[in-house]
């Protein structure tokens, strides 16, 4: 088939990547297991004496394992917007990237869901929310958004890579062990090109795109409906919805961009992924960012200006007791990136990659400064002698099981990219237009 | 009622039901347990018991505790009731008696407590009172509401129980309640280890990992008794009693329920948030002591508690001034 033949090139130039680990990366993979086994040593902790090893109490019940999870269900919906939108645009630049995209989503969307269950007091009894599950409940919506989002991605990933598999099993100058070759002979599921074959191949990612794209803004409106159906104070606000949908694409634009750095650093991908390409991520970011920016402005503006007595005390603590976390995450993780991509001047690679970091930090803070001030102000005071009991500070434990879990993003991320070339090696131009594109003509 | 639900009987515990003939007189729930293995002494000493097909059994002394209501049971609420409860704020002096009791009676770790007792002020020129806050068992409960397990339930009788052998410790109930009443266990304890079966009726033993809360005491109403807290209280602060009947009593006295609620000026805590709890205040007018008297006679820890009360700080910088 021709286009087996004219990605023959790329595929040579991405063997080597596939290939062998270099000693850096053997370095980098043996700290990441190292990193995630303190995790599972403190997660053992945690099991064996309780929770009250965690800095969780009765008031602050939910801490950072929640704004973890928060965090990478949220990363993982810039994969499936970025790469659905993108694909449904038929976006000529996206190529290069497309795949980094895809691999965030799937990676963040088994990690993300991990950190719930290190919240839940009694792991032996998750079975309870399949067999006693109650469906007027917001965690039950989640449990069936969240498995609906993991399949619909696994799907839409699995078609995008399918052309790729295909050529990893055609490509015969590949020096990889016989059980890889198998492997990438049995995932590419006899997939040759035929056009019949590719004209199935796009009707299918197309429906994928749309839906993945739906099920994403479903799940992440989802996840806020858990705090904005409570009473508490911080939480019951009508626009939660979409406020946490535009954060979480905003917050994986970030991790996108930082992403692109280190791979293109890494495997010399500089031909690649160019300037134009972090620029056209970075716009896409900065308009996310005015949109967060707004939704957080509107947010707090309400609540301030209405003054109701709990709002109120909230945003003094939110003032007083956080108010460099405060600034950071909602004006400096609004204005940075506005100006820097804003900017012709200031547009450089390494200027929006720090952007991009200081986006994704700002946006856990974000995250933070919404699930624990709340908890920290209840309706009626919080009166415990016990300072733990008064402020939340979460322990070593929550602290080594979070580094774990972004550690166990780093290494599936890295071994996913020696299994699969990091960058789409079969030709977009390729893919068919159908005369009657399924959602766009 | 009760015989209906025989099948439904947890075979872990082998329940044996049966209603007391010879002995003590009546009992009042008339559920006794006769358990098999857990004793192997007999008395020797035989005590009549009718069982519910109607036969007249012997069975040893030791054989028999009083059985709480299982799982199941404890779904149903007691039938023809709708429990309510009044706090007279007047007579509020911190004395605490209530929280004591009921970490007694619900073998509770010190900290972990069911009844709290706050020290308010609703703004900066009122007076500050003392408040103590059960569970509400709201009508409109959004603990209920949020479960995904159903570990936590409304019943008929207007009480909300939790099963903490269904409960997965999520958590959500807790941020759901908007008047910070559910405990979480943290942690084993000695405690939660004590040889008795399970009920959601009685909330012992403790299970670590799961959430509690207040229960209004439904095993010491199948007996006719007041909940710890209101038995406890020495200045008869805490009413108890069914809404339908129309009666509260707190051990002494006895009121109509919609009278007392009339002539008071009853009110519920937050009625703006439309949760409809079944716990009724009566404002803390003609008191009958001083706030400040609910210092008095602390311990180190309690006292503590209330340090950051815009009230005691006021009377800090008071002494300081002197």
């Amino acid at each position: 088939m021709s286009d087996i033949v004219g990605s023959e090139k790329l595929l040579r130039e991405f063997a080597p990547q596939i290939e062998r680990t270099g000693k850096t990366g053997k370095l980098w993979i043996a700290f990441l297991i190292v990193v995630i086994c303190f995790g599972w040593f403190a997660l053992y902790w945690q099991i064996s004496r309780g929770h009250i090893v965690t800095g969780m109490r009765d008031n602050v019940v939910w801490g950072v394992y929640i704004v973890n999870f928060i965090f990478f269900m949220g990363i993982s919906y810039a994969g499936a917007l970025i790469s659905g939108t993108l694909h449904l645009f038929h976006a000529e630049w996206r190529k290069p990237i497309i795949r980094m995209a895809e691999f965030i989503t799937i990676i963040s969307l088994l990690i993300g869901p991990c950190f719930i269950m290190l919240c839940v007091g009694r792991l032996d009894r998750l079975p309870n929310l399949i067999l006693f599950g109650r469906i007027q409940s917001p965690i039950t919506w989640d449990v069936i958004a969240i498995s609906t989002d993991i399949i619909g991605c696994i799907l839409f990933l699995y078609l995008a890579l399918l052309r790729d598999l295909g050529k990893l099993r055609d490509f015969a100058e590949l020096k990889v062990p016989a059980w890889r070759k198998k492997l990438y002979k049995v995932l590419a599921l006899g997939y040759t090109g035929t056009p019949e074959q590719q004209l199935r191949l796009k009707k299918a990612t197309d429906v994928m795109a749309g839906m993945v794209i739906a099920i994403a803004i479903i799940v992440y409106s989802v996840l806020a409906w858990i705090f904005s159906v409570t009473l508490q104070p911080g939480w019951h606000s009508t626009i939660f919805g979409p406020y946490f949908v535009i954060a979480a694409v905003y917050s994986g634009t970030g991790v996108l961009i930082v992403a692109m750095y280190f791979f293109r650093k890494a495997y010399h991908l500089e031909e690649h992924i160019t300037l134009q390409h972090f620029v056209n991520v970075g716009v896409i970011m900065l308009v996310l960012g005015a949109f967060f920016g707004y939704f957080t402005f509107s947010e707090y503006l309400t609540k301030w200006y209405g003054s109701e007595k709990n709002d109120e005390q909230l945003i003094q603590v939110l003032l007083k007791n956080y108010f460099y976390l405060f600034i950071l995450s909602n004006y400096v993780g609004v204005l940075v990136p506005l100006i820097v991509v804003g900017f012709k001047k200031f547009r450089t690679i390494r200027n929006i990659t720090i952007a991009a970091g200081i986006v994704v930090i700002a946006l856990w803070l974000n995250r933070y400064l919404i699930v624990v001030p709340t908890l920290e102000t209840p309706y009626l005071p919080i009166e415990d002698a016990r300072e733990t009991w008064q402020h939340y500070s979460a322990t070593w434990v929550e602290w080594a099981l979070t580094a774990a879990g972004a550690a166990m993003f780093c290494l599936l991320f890295t071994i996913g990219s020696k299994l699969i070339p990091i960058v789409q090696v079969s030709e977009l131009k390729e893919e068919p237009i159908e005369p009657g594109d399924i959602y766009l003509k | 009622m009760e015989n209906k639900k025989k099948d439904d009987n947890n075979s872990r515990r082998n329940f044996l039901k049966l209603g007391l003939l010879a002995g003590a007189g009546t009992v009042a729930a008339g559920t006794l347990l006769a358990s098999g293995k857990k004793d192997s002494g007999e008395s020797g000493e035989k005590i009549k018991v009718l069982t519910t097909s109607g036969e007249v059994m012997e069975v040893d002394k030791n054989f028999l505790t009083l059985a709480p209501v299982g799982r199941v049971e404890s779904h149903q609420g007691i039938p023809g009731r709708k429990f309510v409860m009044v706090i007279d704020l007047a007579k509020c002096k911190n004395a605490r008696k209530c929280v004591e009791a009921c970490q007694k009676g619900h073998n509770l770790p010190k900290g972990e407590e069911f009844m709290k007792v706050y020290l308010l002020q609703d703004s900066e020129k009122t007076a500050p009172y003392w408040f103590p806050k059960p569970c509400y068992h709201c009508d409109n409960p959004q603990c209920v509401s949020v479960c995904p397990v159903g570990a936590t339930y409304k019943r008929s009788d207007g009480i909300v129980l939790i099963d903490n052998e269904r409960c997965i410790g999520c958590k959500f109930c807790m941020t759901g309640c908007p008047y910070s009443t559910r405990v979480f266990a943290w942690k084993p304890d000695k405690e939660y280890e004590i040889n008795q079966p399970y009920s959601p009726e009685k909330s012992v033993p403790g299970v670590e990992g799961t959430v509690s809360k207040c229960d209004f005491c439904p095993d010491l109403a199948r007996e006719g008794k007041l909940p710890y807290c209101a038995s406890a209280c020495p200045m008869g602060v805490i009413y108890f009693g069914d809404i339908d009947e129309d009666v509260v009593t707190n051990g002494t006295e006895t009121f109509k329920f919609s009278e007392l609620i009339r002539d008071r000026s009853g009110y519920r805590y937050l009625e703006n948030l439309g949760t409809r709890p079944n716990v009724y205040y009566l404002p803390p007018v003609d008191r009958q002591f001083p706030v400040e008297r609910g210092l008095d006679g602390l311990d180190e820890e309690t006292r503590k508690r209330f340090d950051n009360t815009p009230f005691v700080e006021k009377l800090k910088e008071k002494e300081i001034k002197k």
